[in-house]
């Protein structure tokens, strides 16, 4: 165990250079988002209303989802990201590798004011997003509905976007072969699932275009790279807020949440706190779908949210109805096969 | 050194020349020797900084990512009960009831929760389906009155009846494993000892290691064909042209590679320039696909890595002296002559120097590819990070690190033995 500190402390060493380790101001706090439009609204809903009301100044810092970098900070102790915005799957890894604190809720708010999948051991639901299909309506007059639509090149003939990881592919896979949204991880727990899933994505293999970052996904639909596209909701309203004319199809949605976490050995512990209390009351939340239609998880702010931004969020009701909430449990354990066999299709 | 001095001067004293002043010589042979100990220190000083250089920047990262290619902590760490009772056991048929009691022992001891965690993901890696195992029985006997724990851990789960599982822990009981260098090249441990070929779906490594030398080979070959006439170029026509030549040249270097990278997707995707072009001129009749593709990688990364193709061979020809042409032609040969039997023997140093150095950094490239490449255009750099950023998998990934490292140092050995290492560093 010493060595293995000692070890990943030489490599940052050698990696990084000397890391200058953030020196604890009580006044600050460093946040992590995952950039783009989405840190914009996190920065008009949470950063900035934080800053002015706690008098906290709050630094900001984006990543790609990558835990490489926390590791190594927590590894030798020189923690200088305090708040992280992680995907649910990152965030139960990381609680178990001892990567995150472990949250004392009773300094957050009560648990029964949130939607049941927003509590974690270390870490509070912070929004709620999904995948959906989409496609550019100035180009394509009747586009596909739904799905199974989607794999129909015939009738829509063109390229295809889909994000470059097996997970949510898979489930979007089997939903366009008729599973029924309730049944997918049932399906997709057995090799035949599995085997069932590859062999509809290789139906359009061909046609598949693989993008990595949600901006990505967008900016190939407007080019006309692609005729159809798996993307982020709030990417597709947030571009229609600026002149853009995207789909947004609910049917077969796939919604995940992202979770605020305080990273292990945070010198700013107690503002992290106060910043999650925060971000995750009922005005701050209330105020986060103007910014960008993603859902919250905090029931009061649910409620008051107002209608004609309701349309455009996952969690309402008439959204939810043949929807797949993201299996994490499934995927920390298939993640690492999957994602391997994954690749190894993508590259025949 | 030293002693060899004092041996000398010995012999001199005895030879008497020397031996009238005896305190003088030995003043003498220390004030040399002190001189030559000042003289050690000063260069050891110079070099210095160098060395801590190498061992900051290449020893120790080198040394760490192999370490990590075949440290196997997690298991030793969580279970040493478990695997102490199955030292014993032959691998075959059920455990034995004291491995349960043994298991059940060590979840209950105060090792931190994410220990065990840890030991889940690692034994996961294995057998997929191990992690939540772990972790569910974790969680059921941490609080639970155990009275007998075979039956117990059998209630949670059926599987702790199959030998396989405990056959993974029993092999992850030593503090080095071969599990990571094995699966960079698509092999698996086998039960019996040995390896086996991992199942078809999953044999990843090795083709993506061709495929990665097989694109760099190919962009090697299109920089040197590219770069020759370039580097000649500049330095034959000489003055302030050839200065604004090597300009051209050298611009991509100031410009970030994500930049270049991503103006080549503007420049070459359906509706970019290029294609815009040529259906205007009515060359084409539907776009082309020149970017996502082995095409469009090619294309971005022959411009990125053609200066380094360029000046090792501009250093060289910079060398040659234009009367040896002059003198080749005089004497009879013609300029197809000339240039296989004079000149291009001549730049051959500049040619090796510039295919390693593109070879080498292309191996590695990463950004490019993810951007730029189709699906079927991924190199290995980009399981490296996938298993370092995205599965935090480690060991996986310094296994595949030591894989390229491998296959580089022997190519660098092969092309050495081949040219001479000597002349491609320009030693010689």
């Amino acid at each position: 165990m010493p060595y293995r500190k000692l070890f990943s402390g030489l490599m940052l060493l050698a990696c990084l250079g000397v890391t200058s380790a953030a020196l604890a101001d009580s006044g600050s706090l460093t946040v992590v988002g995952a950039g783009g439009v989405l840190q914009d609204a996190e920065r008009k809903a949470f950063f900035e209303p934080f800053a002015k009301s706690s008098g906290v100044s709050v630094t900001e810092d984006s990543y790609s989802g990558q835990m490489a970098k926390v590791r190594a900070m927590v590894a030798s102790g020189s923690v200088s990201w305090d708040v992280m915005q992680v995907e649910q799957n990152t965030l139960l890894s990381g609680c178990a590798e001892g990567l995150f604190e472990e949250l004392d809720w009773t300094r957050i708010g009560n648990q029964e004011d949130f939607i049941p999948e927003a509590y974690s051991e270390c870490g509070v639901g912070a929004f709620v997003w999904s995948m959906v299909p989409s496609y550019d309506k100035s180009r394509l007059a009747d586009g596909p509905k739904n799905w199974a639509d989607f794999w129909n090149t015939q009738k829509w003939p063109g390229k295809r976007g889909f994000r470059q990881t097996a997970k949510m592919t898979l489930e979007i896979a089997l939903l366009a072969d008729g599973v029924p949204a309730r049944e997918v991880y049932d399906v997709l727990s057995t090799k035949a699932g599995q085997d069932r899933a590859f062999a509809k994505l290789d139906q359009i293999k061909s046609d598949i275009i693989w993008w990595t970052s949600g901006a990505e996904s967008l900016e190939r639909l407007a080019s006309g790279d692609v005729a159809a596209t798996a993307t982020f909701n709030g990417r597709v309203s947030a571009a229609n807020a600026t002149g853009k004319n995207f789909a947004l199809l609910w049917d077969g949605q796939v919604y995940g949440i992202d979770y605020w976490g305080i990273v292990k050995g945070s010198a700013n512990r107690e503002n992290a706190e106060k910043f999650i209390a925060f971000a995750s009351s009922d005005t701050a939340q209330s105020a986060f779908p103007q910014y960008i239609t993603y859902g919250v998880t905090n029931k009061k702010a649910i409620s008051n949210v107002k209608p004609e931004l309701a349309k455009d969020l996952p969690t309402t009701e008439e959204n939810l109805k043949n929807a797949v909430g993201l299996n994490t449990e499934f995927w920390a354990d298939n993640g690492e096969a999957l994602e391997a066999r994954f690749a190894t299709w993508r590259a025949q | 050194m030293a002693g060899s001095v004092t041996s000398e001067l010995a012999v001199r004293q005895s030879s008497g020349a020397a031996a009238a002043q005896p305190g003088r010589a030995l003043a003498l042979a220390a004030g040399f020797r002190a001189d030559r100990k000042r003289q050690r220190m000063i260069s050891v000083m110079l070099i210095g900084p160098l060395v801590a250089f190498i061992v900051f920047a290449f020893v120790l990262p080198l040394g760490t990512m192999l370490f990590y290619a075949v440290n196997n902590p997690e298991v030793r760490n969580a279970l040493p009960q478990t695997l102490e009772v199955l030292k014993t056991w032959d691998g075959s048929g059920p455990p034995p009831p004291e491995a349960f009691d043994a298991l059940v022992a060590d979840i209950k001891s105060d090792v931190p929760p994410n220990v065990l965690a840890e030991a889940g993901r690692r034994l996961n890696y294995e057998i997929t389906g191990f992690r939540s195992l772990l972790a569910k029985t974790v969680r059921n006997v941490r609080n639970a009155e155990i009275t007998v724990a075979q039956q117990h851990l059998l209630a949670i789960d059926e599987q702790w009846n199959d030998p396989a599982y405990w056959r993974v822990i029993q092999r992850n009981g030593s503090a080095l494993t071969a599990f990571y260098l094995l699966s960079a090249v698509d092999l698996r441990p086998g039960d019996e000892g040995g390896a086996k070929l991992a199942p078809r779906e999953e044999r990843l490594f090795l083709s993506t290691l061709m495929r990665t030398l097989v694109i760099s080979a190919v962009v090697t070959l299109i920089c040197v064909l590219l770069a020759y006439p370039i580097a000649n170029a500049v330095v034959s026509v000489g003055g302030r042209f050839s200065a604004i030549m090597l300009a051209c040249v050298l611009l991509p270097f100031w410009t970030s590679l994500l930049v270049r990278t991503s103006a080549w997707i503007v420049i070459l995707q359906k509706e970019g320039i290029v294609n815009r072009v040529l259906q205007a001129l009515g060359l084409t009749d539907a776009p082309l696909e020149l970017v996502f593709n082995r095409t469009g990688l090619y294309i971005a990364m022959v411009h990125i890595l053609l200066p380094f193709m360029v000046l090792p061979l501009i250093s060289v020809m910079k060398g040659i002296s234009p009367t040896f042409v002059r003198a080749s032609s005089s004497l009879g040969a013609g300029p197809l002559t000339t240039f296989l039997r004079v000149y291009l023997p001549l730049t051959l140093p500049g040619v090796g120097a510039g295919c390693l150095l593109t070879f080498i950094i292309a191996a590695g490239y990463y950004v490019t590819p993810t951007l730029v490449g189709g699906a079927s255009d991924q190199m290995l750099s980009y399981f490296v990070a996938f298993y370092a950023n995205t599965t935090i998998n480690w060991g996986m990934s310094a296994a595949l690190g030591v894989l390229l490292l491998s296959c580089i140092l022997a190519l660098y050995i092969i092309i050495g033995r081949i040219v001479g290492i000597d002349r491609i560093v320009g030693m010689e």
